[in-house]
């Protein structure tokens, strides 16, 4: 085959393909269209304000390697005037976290930036490898999602930070809808889709910068611009690998690569119908009248509004969904409430109850949120998760001591 | 003369990046003499190099997490010679001498 030229110069070879569009690009166009593209993410969602302290959640794997490469190089480009430094977590897992933690270390040296390390140990008392000894593996993974959301931000509470991002991509964020969608879980689906999540009165808010970025540009990134980042799975969770929803978009990218992105679009397009806050923060296109379907503009576009939660969720996800599997009167629920909205007459649609997955029939309004009572960190219930999964392993483990 | 066609053999580097080396020997870069044709005499496709990678350097038994199907499995990159496949007419590219062909997983976390 003659060597394709690339669409945008027209005089270098192309090298990459692009998911969302088809464009074929040379290396150098491809580099400065990715980071073009996040720049708009950002600006257009209005996501930092110059001198912010921004913590990146750093694992040392591609997403979170590419994050501060960008973001360093967007910085110095266009003047954000941001502080930027790294926050990795430090589960406790020993052969898996250690070589990540390393090009973590590397990377703080490569980008110029401060470098913190949280471990569970230290905030929990806990590591994962002791929670494992002590519940096995399965169920292993609710845990360490728990504690993790949880970690970064009170990692970014002990710097100072109110501003935490992560590497969250396209392809996460499609995999949360299509996971949140199969759940019937329509709140939590809302909050998966928005680019920032926590708002004025939570302490550290999160945003995914990379919200609109395809996972293989992210690796293909990764790659023409020889970073340096560890890949690797989790050794309590190979289940994790073979994951459905994953499997599923990937299939479904090789038949029609816009599907991604189309997916990320259906979730906003489908969060903006949840009632309560729906923060709009991108403020590119007109989000708020959900019929005026917004056409991709060539520089990437933006939907509405924020990302993802916490990373390591398949595990957890599938769990509940074999849980769900037992709930079948969810589905009559909905439709009994749906009715008897209607017989009322006057709500509007807005109104109809947003079911939780995991919570049983009741049709849910949205979580109110407050504090934990026993560790202060931000909490619908009484007793935040992460201290009742506590209460449960410190009896366990003084059981064993015994 | 015609036993010096059918084992002729074809130099080239094949990588494994993005978590693919804990299937091939925990090793990035290796080189390989593919036979120049295959089995019916065709000349050497990508086609023809994933089945013989799976069949003469995987290490691993967990050949699915590198081919489903017959293909390569969905959410890994090939790149031939730095460039995306799909340019090049993917499994159907034909094997150049020194060719160096990266495959890259993008399924893996960090």
């Amino acid at each position: 085959m003659a060597p394709v030229l690339c669409a945008n110069c027209k005089t270098e070879r192309a090298l990459i393909k692009r998911p969302k569009n088809h464009a074929k690009l040379c290396k150098a166009c491809f580099i400065t269209v990715f980071e073009d593209e996040v720049h708009h993410t950002i600006t257009s969602s209005q996501l930092f304000y110059p001198g912010e302290k921004v913590a990146i959640g750093a694992s040392g794997g591609k997403d979170s390697t590419v994050l501060a490469s960008v973001l360093k190089t967007l910085n110095e480009r266009h003047g954000y005037g941001l502080e930027l430094v790294l926050l990795s977590i430090d589960e406790g897992i020993k052969g898996y976290r250690d070589d990540s933690l390393e090009t973590v270390k590397r990377n703080a040296v490569q980008y110029d930036m401060p470098l913190t390390v949280v471990g569970y140990d230290e905030l929990y008392g806990w590591t994962m490898d002791q929670v494992v000894e002590t519940i096995g593996k399965k169920g292993n993974c609710t845990y360490c999602g728990v504690f993790r959301r949880q970690a970064l931000d009170r990692g970014a509470k002990m710097l100072g930070i109110k501003h935490v991002v992560t590497g969250h991509n396209a392809d996460d964020v499609a995999e949360t809808v299509l996971m949140n969608l199969l759940r019937g879980d329509l709140a939590r689906l809302s909050r998966s889709t928005s680019i920032v999540t926590g708002d004025d009165q939570s302490e550290v808010k999160r945003s995914k910068p990379l919200k609109y970025s395809y996972e293989k540009e992210i690796v293909l990134y990764a790659h023409h611009k020889k970073l340096d980042y560890f890949s690797t799975e989790c050794i309590y969770s190979p289940e994790a690998f073979r994951g459905s929803a994953r499997g599923l978009i990937k299939q479904l990218e090789r038949v029609r690569p816009t599907a991604i992105l189309d997916i990320v679009r259906s979730g906003e397009d489908m969060a903006r119908l949840v009632p309560g806050d729906s923060p709009s923060s991108c403020a590119c296109k007109g989000q708020n009248t959900a019929s005026s379907a917004p056409v991709e503009d060539d520089i990437g576009g933006c939907g509405s509004s924020s990302g993802r939660t916490p990373g390591n969720e398949m595990a957890a996800m599938d769990k509940q969904l074999r849980e769900n599997e037992a709930h079948e009167e969810l589905e009559i629920d909905v439709a009994k409430a749906m009715s008897e909205r209607k017989l009322n007459g006057s709500e509007k649609q807005r109104d109809l109850p947003i079911r939780n997955g995991n919570s049983a029939s009741k049709g849910v309004a949205r979580q109110v949120r407050g504090n934990c009572k026993r560790c202060g960190y931000m909490s619908s219930q009484d007793i935040c998760q992460a201290c009742m999964l506590l209460e449960g392993l410190n009896k366990n483990r003084a059981q064993i001591q015994i | 003369m015609s036993g010096a066609t059918e084992t002729a053999e074809i130099p080239i580097t094949v990588d494994f990046s993005g978590g693919l080396e804990m299937l091939f020997d925990n090793q990035r870069r290796h080189s390989v003499s593919l036979p120049a044709v295959d089995a019916n005499g065709k000349p050497a496709t990508i086609a023809f190099l994933i089945d013989y990678l799976c069949k003469n350097l995987m290490q691993d038994p967990r050949a699915e997490l590198f081919v489903l199907d017959n293909h390569i499995r969905p959410g890994i990159l090939v790149l031939v010679n730095d460039a995306d496949w799909e340019l090049e007419g993917e499994e159907a590219y034909e094997i150049q001498p020194r060719d160096n062909i990266l495959f890259v997983s993008t399924l893996h976390g960090g």
